[in-house]
């Protein structure tokens, strides 16, 4: 298992090299020099060259990345221009609430999301079975900021249940949470039932059968467990998805957030900032697809000893 | 004609039926906007500001008093029109990638899917900030990410498909023939690897219209004064109090068009008989 | 009184009758063969036997089946479920896949004696290892907390027959338990079961299509085409004197198993489809025998001594 988890993580170091050189090259692919968006309009073209030697704009792109990196890694990366802050005090300002909402709306989708699914495959073509799955087609095909503002438009400002935005208290949290968790239920919910009826279409279920174990024994505790694996991969590949479902959501609800930040860092094009938040969003996808992996491995002795 | 034979089938299914009838209605609306649109897309009025639904406009005005039902005609144009295009390059792509990479094997197929992975484990919508940020906003931007964000689902599905096929007599028949490469992976794979991918894609282009609809509400997407279902929303979030519509009606739009999309999808999957093949890659 | 009777039943699973009045007994200490190719109905009769054909959407349609004294088509599944695992096991034809792959082979046997023998989890495994060394598992203790994909194809069908035997069951029925393995281990499980009815005294029905296994194990054999019977002997009887024009041919391709499971070498044809049953007697088109009121007349049942015989041709053999 130890061994299973070293390999997992070594194999992330290349992933984690071709992110950060696409985001390094961010900088260098819009058109003009980077320095120019530092610049004021009608600076002299000694206080640019000025500029360029103090951030190494003028050394090679290769050295430059090699700098880049070396930094991050320490965990500088760089100053905001308009923010006018080191980008990794924003980061840890922000990341906080958006980990809080990104994890919670994974724990809200994937509990639903499996009993609604689990359910409905329990109950397969039954009236109940196609009326769950509709209501669920329905849910993901609205954009989720769309879904968030419809929630505020009902919940907050009709109802009066909720705060329309902020993130004050933990009732700021239930409308961004159920906006971002009803498109997760809906793909955890669809990917469930039919992990299931795949799994009770195996052998070992008639065995199970043919031992005497009762049907819903059978479903909720065998079944189920088999189920999970592609689950557990969907959510792996998902969070980032989770993630930048809240990426919008945060902004809807003015929470902030690494999205929030994100957002109006492009708008302003603040590429320090923008760099930055895509980096560590990009590092959560690639933690995720390693925890969904560890999971799995955790719950299928296959996949264990494939690699010892 | 033998190509309409499955897209006639599954219009005659009870879920096929009525989504294909709705995406027909909203294809006639984006090639007719112009003479159906009873006020040009970016007329402002601001007198008439805000207006709730009347006889007059059907679904309200903005902010700047434009006709909201005329801006969601328009807007159908812009929005499944860049869904469309860029979905049909994003195929295009992908069948191009995954059939070199399934045709010649070895490192050809570890290097084209090692990029496409790449783009695959990173969900759309960061692709496509990434590219926005290199770019900056605008409509071609968004092509360009619905481009890039989704072609590595069809390199997969087209890769497993030629794979299952290079091995079929009538591609060793044409080997033998003395064929060439180029010969047999476009005129006799490819084609009759195509029919799953072009239902994928055609999924796709749902999740195209959201991620569209997304960009132009921040703002990253069409630029004002164009209407696109996400950017005439866009505006709305600040008036969400008092012109609610604004934001509900594109809304409901992009939610029929997406559901007929995957209704009809769904309807074609099965009259093809493909749903196994749509799971492989 | 037999410990089961299957009386005169049919099976339905929707259009298709895979079977059509079978009729069959079986009592403690005894070795039923039922023999037949694939798409005979063998599997339909032991999943009707263990209650399980709703699991396909089939149902037993007409006749009874009778386990000591009950009768099961008639029984809730509530009961039935009580009977299945404890009184009536079932061993499947592959223990590759009849194994869940996600938990060990022990928990596996042992969730049969917490479920049906009030056993609890330690008193359950004790017993595990205590079956799986009786049915010489080498070093039983460590394999009981080893997963189904590290053990050999044999090693898990003992597992699948320590599974049938937790519940101390009287009637074991094994669907084909050793086509899916290599021909050494195949006599090895064979002589397992074979041993455990001679020292327990339970009921086995063994379901092969394998005339040489039938030879080695069995008390009597029913062979089966095309969903009905057609013989039903001792089995001394059926190789010393064999009735059925299809039971010699089977007896015939003896020398030829090995080579194909499932279609036999030495018959030419196949055997037809649910849906694409012949009329009369319907292994007529394939019989060397066949005049032309085979395909006209079901051949009754016919009863000759001990053994049940169901072609015209024979009958009219042994009325001279």
């Amino acid at each position: 298992m130890i061994s299973y988890f070293a390999r997992r993580l070594l194999l992330l170091i290349p992933v984690f090299l071709g992110l950060s050189v696409v985001i390094f090259m961010i900088i260098h692919l819009v058109p003009g020099d980077p320095i120019d968006h530092i610049l004021q309009i009608g600076s002299s073209p000694e206080r640019k060259a000025a500029l360029m030697a103090k951030y190494g704009f003028d050394q090679p792109l290769l050295v430059q990345y090699g700098i880049w990196l070396g930094k991050l890694v320490q965990g500088d990366l760089g100053d905001a221009i308009i923010l006018k802050q080191p980008v990794s005090t924003l980061i840890a300002q922000n990341l906080p609430y958006s980990l809080a909402l990104g994890s919670a709306a994974l724990v809200f989708s994937t509990v639903i999301g499996v009993t609604i699914g689990a359910l409905a495959a329990m109950a397969k073509d039954s009236f109940f079975d196609r009326a769950l799955m509709g209501i669920i087609l329905a849910g993901s095909t609205v954009p989720s900021f769309w879904l968030g503002l419809m929630m505020i438009l009902i919940f907050a400002v009709e109802l009066g249940w909720f705060p329309v935005s902020g993130a004050k208290n933990w009732q700021a949290m239930v409308l961004p949470v159920l906006t971002i968790g009803l498109g997760g239920i809906a793909l955890v919910a669809r990917v469930t039932r039919v992990a299931m009826l795949d799994a009770a279409r195996q052998d070992f279920v008639l065995m199970l059968h043919a031992k005497g174990v009762s049907r819903r024994e059978i479903y909720l505790r065998h079944i189920l467990r088999h189920a999970m694996l592609p689950v557990v991969t969907l959510l792996g590949l998902k969070i980032g998805w989770i993630l930048g479902g809240a990426v919008t959501i945060e902004f809807v609800f003015a929470r902030p957030g690494l999205g929030s930040l994100l957002i109006t860092s492009l708008n302003q094009r603040d590429y320090p900032v923008v760099q930055g938040c895509l980096l560590m969003l990009g590092i959560a996808v690639m933690l995720g697809t390693l925890l969904a992996d560890i999971v799995q491995a955790a719950m299928d002795p296959r996949i264990r000893d494939r690699v010892s | 004609m033998r190509a309409l034979a499955p897209l006639l089938k599954a219009a005659r299914t009870l879920r096929g039926g009525p989504a294909a009838l709705v995406l027909l209605a909203l294809v006639f609306c984006a090639i007719f906007a112009p003479l159906l649109a009873p006020f040009p897309y970016d007329a402002m009025h601001l007198p008439s500001a805000n207006m709730e639904p009347d006889a007059k406009h059907w679904m309200g005005t903005d902010e700047f008093g434009r006709d909201l039902f005329s801006r969601i005609l328009y807007g159908a144009r812009i929005s499944l029109g860049v869904a469309v295009s860029s979905m049909a390059a994003s195929v295009l792509i992908g069948v191009i990638i995954g059939g070199l990479a399934g045709y010649f094997g070895g490192w050809v197929d570890r290097t084209l899917m090692a990029i496409s992975d790449m783009t695959w484990s990173f969900p759309e919508i960061l692709i496509a900030l990434v590219l926005i940020a290199i770019i900056g906003p605008g409509l071609g931007s968004t092509a360009v990410a619905i481009t890039v964000g989704y072609f590595a689902q069809f390199a997969r599905l087209t890769r497993a498909q030629i794979i299952a096929l290079k091995g079929e007599t009538y591609i060793e028949a044409a080997r033998n023939l003395g064929a060439s490469d180029a010969a047999i992976l476009f005129r006799h794979l490819i084609p009759n690897a195509m029919t799953p991918v072009l239902v994928a894609g055609m999924l796709a282009t749902g999740d195209a219209i959201i991620l569209e609809a997304t960009l132009g509400f921040f703002g990253l997407g069409a630029q004002p004064p164009l209407p696109s279902w996400g950017a005439i929303m866009s505006s709305g979030t600040a008036q969400i109090f008092i012109a609610p519509w604004v934001i509900l009606y594109p809304g409901l739009v992009i939610a029929v068009a997406v559901v007929s999309i995957n209704l009809f999808g769904d309807a074609l999957i099965d009259a093809l008989d493909i749903r196994g093949k749509l799971r492989e890659g | 009184m037999a410990l089961l009777t299957l009386d005169t039943i049919a099976v339905t699973i929707g259009q298709a009758e895979p079977l059509d009045r079978l009729s069959l007994d079986i009592d403690r200490g005894e070795i039923l063969g039922i023999v037949g190719e694939s798409g005979s109905g063998k599997s339909m009769t032991a999943l009707a036997i263990m209650g399980l054909l709703p699991l396909i959407g089939g149902k037993v349609s007409a006749g009874a089946i009778r386990f000591d004294g009950v009768e099961l088509t008639k029984l809730p599944e509530a009961d039935y479920r009580r009977l299945r695992g404890k009184r009536m096991a079932l061993i499947t034809q592959n223990p590759m896949t009849s194994l869940d792959p996600i938990r060990t082979v022990g928990a596996q046997i042992d969730q049969v004696g917490t479920l049906h023998m009030g056993m609890r989890a330690e008193a359950a495994r004790e017993r595990s290892i205590e079956i799986m060394e009786q049915l010489r598992i080498p070093d039983a203790a460590t394999v009981h907390g080893q997963y189904p994909h590290q053990l050999s194809g044999g090693m898990k069908q003992r597992i699948v027959i320590a599974m049938a035997l937790m519940g101390e069951p009287d009637l074991i029925v094994a669907d084909e338990p050793t086509t899916a393995l290599d021909v050494t281990i195949q006599a090895q499980i064979i002589q397992i079961l074979v041993d455990l009815v001679r020292q327990r005294g339970l009921a086995l029905i063994l379901i092969t299509h394998d005339m040489g296994v039938v030879a080695q194990a069995c008390d009597k054999v029913a062979v089966l085409y095309a969903g009905r019977l057609a013989e039903f002997a001792a089995v001394g009887e059926i190789f010393a004197s064999p009735r059925h024009p299809y039971t010699r041919a089977l007896i015939g391709c003896i020398a030829k198993e090995g080579q194909a499971s499932g279609s036999l070498v030495g018959i030419p044809g196949t055997i037809p489809g649910v849906f694409a049953y012949p009329s009369g007697c319907r292994y007529h088109p394939r019989c060397a025998l066949a005049v032309p009121a085979c395909a006209v007349n079901v051949p009754p049942e016919q009863r000759l001594g001990a053994a049940r015989v169901a072609c015209d041709w024979v009958t009219e053999v042994a009325h001279g």
